[in-house]
């Protein structure tokens, strides 16, 4: 396979609470022979903070990188691994499309510091999506060295890749997580609801008993669907599940141990790197008894179930 | 002196605002949101008291401040309505007109941006209020949230995650410059 090239924004969280993401990102991306360019002097994109405070300036910060991304490599579609970068980058391209007069009021901000952008020059993408649709999952499984076997992992989408533009998958019920799990060798959750359900984004700043509500659903829900561990595709949902388990699991008198992992993580266990070249170990709630849960050979198909014997027969139609 | 309604003048600032006057009361949004139960007015209602004009009540509920911004009411409303946009936009108001009640989800935001508009870079956004409290303890007045904060912070070093001083960009004038211009035009043609 030819080597496939990005234009690539990390985003701050990668850079700093989460350098797990960014490190485990760099690594699979090596195996997977594709290329990140990192956007020039890219800035952050605010978040869900500067939104909240002045809308014009908030989509001025986030054009500002899609102007750098399409000056200097237009060519590529830009990938993102940061959910709630991926989300501003992706809304903004598309609502200046949409709404030419806040389009015309981005581009004469931009013009301040000499740059333009036309709306749809580049392509934003979520990390997940490149892999899962660009490399695909099929191609993944030919490239695994130690497949996930014996490890049954809840793949957790959260809010902001499956909305508002659900892009590549359902917005209600996604599944290319589930497919690119069950390729590397793992078993996957079939009854975790919430995997599409908020972490909570910034609550904690803000209600703290209200954000580790919906915590603890979420973990509570992945235990009761037997998982090993959670996947997540975002530094923040990563950060709430996991550095804020112990706070709610205090509010809620539980004791959870749910590992909560990125993808990348998964993926490159999988291709054989070792825990720390995925940056294992920056988490709260430690992954490694789900990784030592990883056995060699697959575990035995459980029978099907079928009805049992003693169970009430079917009504029948009367003759 | 703004003659506008409320209600035209949150249609105005909300990209495809427009189509809120379509509500049809239908309560999907507030049966979708993760954080309704907390809120003093869940969307549906948020949006009862905006056609009804109650401005006061709007911007002073905790309502946009609780909104986590996760789209499930957006994707799931049978009309298309842009309310976590409109939500933006309350809060936009709400602090632009300075009556809003909820000062501490804004006094999150605030130190959050002052390092975007220093810098032009920041720390995701549930460690930028954690920075701030550890760097400038006395803002910080309840010793047990201290306290709290202060295990946290002891964690996060022991993961190797307390955030260091964002990184700043290498043309930080091009970025103020623009965002200059925004506010510029922003006073002047949104909240005119
Ligand atoms: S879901 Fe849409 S139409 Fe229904 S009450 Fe909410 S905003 Fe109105
Ligand atoms: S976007 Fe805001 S208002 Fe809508 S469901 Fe989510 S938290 Fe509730």
């Amino acid at each position: 396979m030819t080597k496939k090239t990005y234009a690539y924004y990390p985003g701050c969280s990668l850079q700093h609470g989460n350098h797990a993401y960014g490190v485990s990102t760099e690594a699979v991306a090596r195996q997977l022979d594709i290329e990140l360019v990192e956007i020039d002097d890219w800035n952050c994109c605010g978040a869900t903070e500067y939104m909240s405070i002045n809308r014009l300036p908030a989509y001025a910060l986030i054009a500002r990188n899609l102007a750098r991304a399409a000056n200097e490599n237009g060519e590529h579609d830009l990938v993102v691994p940061c959910s709630a970068c991926f989300l501003n980058l992706h809304k903004t391209d598309k609502q200046m499309k949409e709404f030419p007069e806040w389009s015309e009021k981005i581009n004469r901000s931009l013009a301040a510091g000499n740059l333009q952008y036309e709306p749809g020059t580049i392509k934003v993408r979520h990390w997940l999506e490149a892999i899962t649709t660009d490399f695909g999952s099929d191609n993944l499984k030919t490239r695994v060295k130690r497949p996930l076997y014996g490890l049954k992992l809840a793949p957790y989408y959260g809010c902001l890749v499956a909305r508002p533009d659900s892009v590549f998958d359902s917005t209600e019920q996604p599944t290319v997580m589930d497919d690119m799990l069950a390729a590397l060798g793992a078993e996957v959750t079939t009854d975790f609801s919430l995997k599409t359900f908020c972490c909570g984004g910034h609550m904690t700043q803000i209600s703290e008993e209200t954000a580790l509500g919906m915590i603890h659903q979420i973990i509570h829900n992945a235990v009761q669907a037997g998982a090993d561990a959670i996947v997540t595709l975002c530094p923040m949902c990563q950060l709430n599940l996991d550095v804020y388990q112990g706070y709610a699991n205090n509010l809620f008198e539980t004791d959870y141990e749910m590992p909560i992992m990125f993808f990348t993580q998964v993926i490159g266990l999988a291709m054989g790197l070792s825990p720390k070249e995925l940056g294992v170990g920056q988490e709260f709630v430690s992954m490694q008894p789900a990784i030592k849960k990883i056995q060699d050979v697959p575990p035995p198909k459980p029978k099907s179930e079928r009805r049992p014997k003693q169970a009430l027969p079917m009504p029948v139609m009367p003759e | 002196m703004n003659t506008q309604t409320f209600f035209d003048r949150v249609v105005e600032a909300t990209p495809g605002g427009e189509r809120l006057s379509r509500c049809l009361q239908c309560g999907s949004c507030g049966g979708s949101c993760p954080s309704g139960a907390d809120m003093d007015h869940t969307p549906r209602g948020i949006f009862a008291l905006l056609d009804g004009g109650f401005e006061e009540d709007v911007l002073s509920s905790n309502t946009p401040w609780y909104c986590v911004s996760c789209y499930a009411c957006t994707t799931r409303c049978p009309q298309q309505i842009p309310i976590t946009d409109i939500m933006y936009t309350l809060k936009q108001m709400a602090i632009h007109r300075g009556h809003y009640e909820h000062p501490h989800a804004a006094k999150f935001s605030e130190p959050f941006i002052g390092f975007v508009e220093q810098r032009g870079r920041s720390f995701e956004a549930g460690l930028a209020t954690r920075y701030h409290l550890f760097h400038r303890p006395r803002d910080f007045f309840q010793p047990m949230q201290f306290f709290k904060m202060g295990m946290m912070g002891a964690n996060m070093m022991r993961h190797n995650r307390l955030p260091l001083r964002p990184k700043t960009i290498r043309e930080l004038d091009e970025l103020q410059a623009i965002l200059n211009e925004a506010k510029a035009i922003a006073d002047q043609e949104v909240y005119a």
